[in-house]
């Protein structure tokens, strides 16, 4: 596992449109209620740990963030008023699917999300490889571990320039070495001004970080 | 518009690296077009007949056959999800990928209709006009099939859906298309038919990405 470099992120973040307001929101996924009344702010340089049980909305309230539902009431807002589902550019949602094509080498997948993001050095830029999957650049995706697919899909973050990141349990199948690794990233992506929400059952916690347990009577 | 270019440059290298898709459909309107000669018997002019209409309503249902997968994939694997959330308008990303399955597809279904042509006994002087009516209406297909796949996803049996809902879309196209090639079979004008087809080509382009954008954004939600 090489050390992590510096500064591992192709791209500086634009503009601060932190922070993101959440104002008495509800969410229902069909006929069922899943959470409500929920605030929360979103500073620059935040992290929120979203917890709970199996099922209580977690996420559901990234997916909501990321501007793929509407909340059923209530306002989710950036600063300058816009809406995520407006403005998605703003939020890079991980979640437990990698996007990755198995078709597609490691490079080739990556390529193609970084060209997304509108990143151009070709096949992607290496310094820009936080998880160290440079070494694995010709190898077809079909033939990597879930671990290691994790990492393919988690070096994403590295292209986007989403300000705020969406983690859907982003640990989940990494070793420890790759569990410090997501974690020291976030770190320096709050470093740079950028925030994150990640919903863990991993206990312990991250300095500055703010926690919100969902599925609780409130 | 290097986003674009990567969607389209990204959905190509799949479909080659798949080579299930360009050769599938290619094989299908090639054996489902030599299936009618069988059928109908030798008869030179019953062939010359029905070749227009067998030739398109074939290409038709070949375009057909590879349209489930479209969105299906990226749908599954939540790269829909992320590709959705980027800073690529949904409209034109729906544009990408339609454009990358018509280079799949719907381009080797009209370079290879004037050789399956000539199974039939289609005339040569009715050859360019097959090929330009080809090339007007294929994009259609690839547009309309655009609508149906997006509408379709996540349901179970989705391609008889998909087949259910785009060929009465279809119809026009098909009209036109294989109307054009019997017009030029038989003498008459060309001209009415092709600009039809090309009207119904530019109204497909700007509505079909829309609708198809809007039922992506329904159906991840």
């Amino acid at each position: 596992m090489p050390n992590m470099p510096a500064m591992p992120f192709a791209t500086p973040l634009p503009d601060q449109p932190f922070p993101l307001i959440l104002r008495d929101v509800a969410c229902a996924r069909g006929e069922a209620r899943i959470f409500a009344g929920l605030d929360i702010t979103v500073e620059a340089g935040g992290l929120w740990l979203v917890r709970g049980a199996n099922g209580t909305g977690k996420t559901t309230l990234l997916r909501m963030l990321a501007g793929l539902l509407k909340p059923e009431s209530g306002a989710v807002l950036w600063a300058d008023g816009q809406a995520p589902r407006v403005a998605p550019e703003r939020a890079v949602l991980i979640g437990h699917q990698d996007a990755l094509k198995p078709a597609l080498s490691v490079a080739e997948n990556l390529s193609f999300w970084a060209r997304f993001a509108g990143v151009t050095d070709n096949p992607w830029p290496s310094r820009s490889d936080p998880f160290g999957v440079w070494a694995l650049a010709d190898v077809p995706l079909r033939v990597l571990s879930a671990g290691q697919k994790r990492r393919v899909g988690l070096t994403r973050l590295a292209f986007s320039r989403a300000p705020l990141w969406l983690l859907d349990e982003p640990t989940t199948a990494l070793d420890a070495a790759g569990q410090r690794t997501v974690w020291e990233l976030i770190a320096l992506h709050r470093r740079r001004g950028g925030a994150a929400v990640v919903t863990t059952h991993a206990k312990g916690t991250v300095d500055g970080a703010q926690e919100l347990i969902l599925g609780e009577e409130r | 518009m290097s986003v674009f270019l990567a969607v389209l440059k990204r959905d190509l290298l799949l479909a080659l690296r798949d080579g299930a898709g360009t050769w599938t459909v290619l094989g299908f309107f090639t054996i489902a077009v030599a299936v009618f000669p069988l059928g109908v018997g030798p008869e030179p002019e019953v062939l010359r007949r029905v070749a227009p209409g067998v030739l398109w309503a074939m290409a038709l249902l070949s375009a057909l056959l590879s349209l489930d997968t479209l969105f299906e994939a990226d749908y599954r694997d939540g790269s829909l999800e992320a590709l959705l959330a980027g800073q690529l308008v949904p409209e034109l990303l729906v544009l990408a990928k339609a454009c990358a399955h018509w280079i799949a597809t719907g381009l080797p279904l009209t370079l290879a209709a004037p050789a399956l042509g000539i199974f039939l006994h289609l005339p040569t002087e009715a050859m360019p006009v097959l090929f330009a009516s080809l090339l007007l209406g294929t994009p259609v297909l690839s547009l309309l099939g655009a609508v149906g796949a997006a509408l379709s996803l996540g349901a179970r049996r989705a391609t008889v859906l998909l087949a259910v809902m785009v060929l009465p879309l279809a119809v026009p196209v098909l009209v036109f298309g294989a109307g054009a090639v019997e017009s030029a079979q038989t003498g008459l004008a060309v001209g009415p038919s092709l600009l039809i087809l090309g009207g119904v080509a530019l109204c497909a382009l700007a509505v079909c990405p829309v609708a198809a954008a809007a039922a992506l954004r329904q159906a991840v939600e």
